[in-house]
């Protein structure tokens, strides 16, 4: 039963009925109403917070030397490795063939674009003047100055920007067909017209269906390469900095399985409420949890890697300073938040070999919010840790939050809630197309064989 | 069910993909222009004076020399606005009566300098040295025109960052005799026969053109 990635009985009316449904016709709830109305706060904070920080200046942070990064890198960075997800999801399980991606990688891909929304608003204002960014570009300025290439900080302005445009084109991209769809049926002319020049002429005919497979294909080919570029350019940017505790080369590897762990939890962190909500347990079956939750256990032992790999490395090279760094961040000030990440990302995460807790929607949210937590505390140990006690005694220093800090942090995950929300109510949260497509492969194959469709 | 679109409205979304596109590029043709355009950069453009003072008349015609009013070109970073009591060496005794000339013997009766509306005005961040380029061969022409063709003090270049580093970056274009330095209407060979002659000035000048595009050199 729980094999499946689809329940059985479904037609390709009843898909396309139960998804667009929720887009189309069912009322709009109080508890949803109460969610935007909560998160639209939390987001008008983020505007006051920015809104204040464009006036004053970084000077509002609590970020100052030794830790000159403070919250904003580690929310960078949490941000975008939750994005990761979402393109792992939607374009290398494509590519892999594994058809129960089919009803996550439309959220997943909207997760995707709002994480790095979130994301990309942190350097930008740890920029200092961030209505400067554009110097960042190569273009010709009357300054005559080029971008310093040798800067992975340029490289992720590349990296991130790339990673924004491809995973929006993907996602509007695979949205057309069921844009054409809600174009159809939807009862009021508005939303026939919204979703008429959205859908940009989709008559469903055979030409259209082969260009748009060679294009989805060819997408998902770019993408790919991008869900393991991106995260290593963000691990390069600690990497390539002098700074023991950064000086790593396994940063990247570590950073790119990091991003995937995070994204799945995240993904799971919003797919459990979702399915319960909206009655989707017939799409996002126990299959998918049980998928999610392996995939956030393999990548949560990679993490594990690489935290006694620094470990290992900073004992076996024998320097002073990594070791002082390493001990330090273990019983330094900062030592409850090491413990507590991994507490939160690696030994709460173990429970997961365990197929009860797999298939267990509630404990698997429960596992989902811990990991989030535990990247999060992740990156703040590596930008914190390391910063606040470097080569000299006479530069150490601590960093305390302010409560911009925390203002701007949760607004952030308003905005991004807020996103989702609206997300959910005006386009389909699971891919139309491709769930019919899903049902009738499923239908043709005899009736238990279908269960292993997708292995 | 009614078509939501005519049919027309398909030449306007393949317009908008293509016309966007264009658009964009446009607008960044548009900008990037506007931004180097004397609008922003006041290249060219001549400026009010409480007295109407007239580069063409006194370098030009009566052939005076730059450091007589600016005295201290030579040896500070700031070439010296020439105070009243410069003006009266000779309008003490010279068109002591002329109407324009009335804020100058009013200042000098009172005691209180001219206010001259500054022409050439780098921003606060740029450290500019004008003794330096003196020292090294640098004329006042290259950077501020034909100063004894202007009837009123005009901005001769754009000021651009990416001015200035168009000859911090290649000297040897713009690089003169030292003798020459003041010398309005010299010409520069032109051609390889410059490129020739400034490689030899930057050596024998001892220009450290690895150093001149330090950010730090302007930027302090």
């Amino acid at each position: 039963m729980t094999d499946q990635v689809i329940q059985p009985g479904h037609t390709f009316a009843t898909v396309t009925d139960k998804i667009a449904s929720i887009v189309l016709t069912r009322p709009i709830g109080r508890g949803w109403l109460v969610l935007v109305v909560i998160t639209g706060f939390l987001t008008i904070m983020l505007s006051t917070a920015v809104g204040y920080l464009l006036a004053v200046g970084v000077g509002i942070w609590g970020v100052d030397v030794p830790v000159a990064w403070g919250f904003a890198i580690v929310n960078f960075v949490w941000w975008i490795g939750i994005g990761h997800a979402g393109t792992f999801i939607s374009a290398f399980l494509l590519l892999l063939r594994q058809d129960w991606r089919t009803s996550i990688n439309r959220f997943a891909e909207a997760m995707t674009l709002f994480a790095v929304a979130c994301a990309g608003l942190f350097p930008l204002l740890h920029l200092g003047r961030p209505w400067f960014f554009y110097w960042l570009f190569p273009y010709p300025n009357t300054m005559k100055l080029w971008p310093q290439w040798r800067s992975p900080l340029v490289w992720d302005v590349f990296a991130v920007s790339t990673y924004a445009t491809v995973s929006l084109i993907f996602w509007y991209v695979g949205l057309i067909p069921d844009l054409a769809t809600l174009r159809d049926r939807s009862r009021h002319r508005v939303g026939r017209v919204v979703y008429g020049i959205l859908a940009m002429g989709w008559r469903n005919s055979a030409r259209h269906w082969h260009r748009y497979q060679m294009a989805y294909l060819l997408l998902a080919g770019l993408a790919a390469p991008l869900v393991v570029s991106v995260h290593s350019i963000v691990g390069m940017d600690f990497a390539s900095a002098q700074l023991p505790g950064w000086h790593s080369t396994i940063f990247p590897p570590y950073f790119v399985a990091g991003a995937i762990f995070s994204g799945f939890a995240m993904v799971m962190t919003l797919a459990i409420p979702l399915r319960a909500v909206y009655g989707l347990k017939d799409f996002i079956t126990a299959r998918h949890l049980d998928n999610c939750a392996k995939l956030m256990l393999v990548t949560g032992l990679i993490v594990a890697y690489g935290y006694s790999s620094e470990i290992f490395l900073a004992w076996l090279s024998g320097n002073e300073f990594e070791w002082y760094m390493t001990t330090n961040r273990m019983g330094g000030a900062y030592g409850p938040a090491f413990w507590a990440l991994i507490l939160c990302n690696v030994v709460i995460p173990q429970s997961l070999w365990f197929k009860r807790v797999r298939v267990n929607p509630k404990t698997l949210w429960i596992v989902s919010l811990v990991i989030n937590v535990g990247m999060w505390l992740e990156r703040y140990v590596i930008v914190i840790t390391s910063l606040h006690r470097d080569f000299l005694p006479s530069s150490w220093g601590m960093y305390y939050p302010t409560i911009w800090d925390w203002a701007t942090f949760i607004g952030t995950l308003g905005f991004f809630l807020l996103c989702v929300l609206l997300f959910i109510r005006v386009l389909p949260a699971i891919s139309i197309f491709e769930m019919r497509e899903l049902v009738h492969e499923t239908s043709l194959a005899p009736a238990p064989a279908a269960a292993e469709g997708g292995k | 069910m009614a078509q939501i679109f005519h049919p027309a409205t398909n030449v306007i979304a393949k317009a908008t993909i293509f016309g966007g596109l264009f658009l964009l590029a446009f607008v960044c043709y548009v900008a990037a222009g506007v931004e180097r355009s004397p609008w922003i950069t006041h290249e060219g453009m001549y400026r009010e004076q409480p007295v109407p003072f007239s580069h063409e008349h006194h370098v030009g015609g009566l052939g005076i020399d730059c450091r007589y009013c600016h005295t201290s070109v030579e040896t500070s970073p700031f070439a010296g606005i020439p105070a009243t009591k410069v003006c009266m060496t000779c309008h003490s005794r010279l068109w002591t009566n002329a109407a324009l000339l009335e804020p100058v013997r009013e200042s000098w009766n009172l005691n209180k300098p001219i206010a001259w509306t500054r022409v050439h005005d780098l921003p606060d961040y740029v450290y500019f040295n004008h003794s330096i380029h003196v020292a090294k061969g640098v004329g006042c022409a290259t950077c501020h025109g034909r100063v004894d063709r202007m009837p009123l003090m005009m901005q001769a270049h754009s000021l651009r960052m990416e001015w200035c580093l168009d000859c911090h970056r290649n000297p040897e274009k713009y690089v003169r005799p030292k003798e020459k330095v003041f010398d309005m209407a010299y010409e520069p060979p032109g051609g390889r026969e410059q490129t020739a002659l400034g490689e030899k000035l930057v050596q024998q000048y001892h220009i450290r053109k690895e150093q001149l595009t330090n950010c730090a050199v302007c930027h302090r």
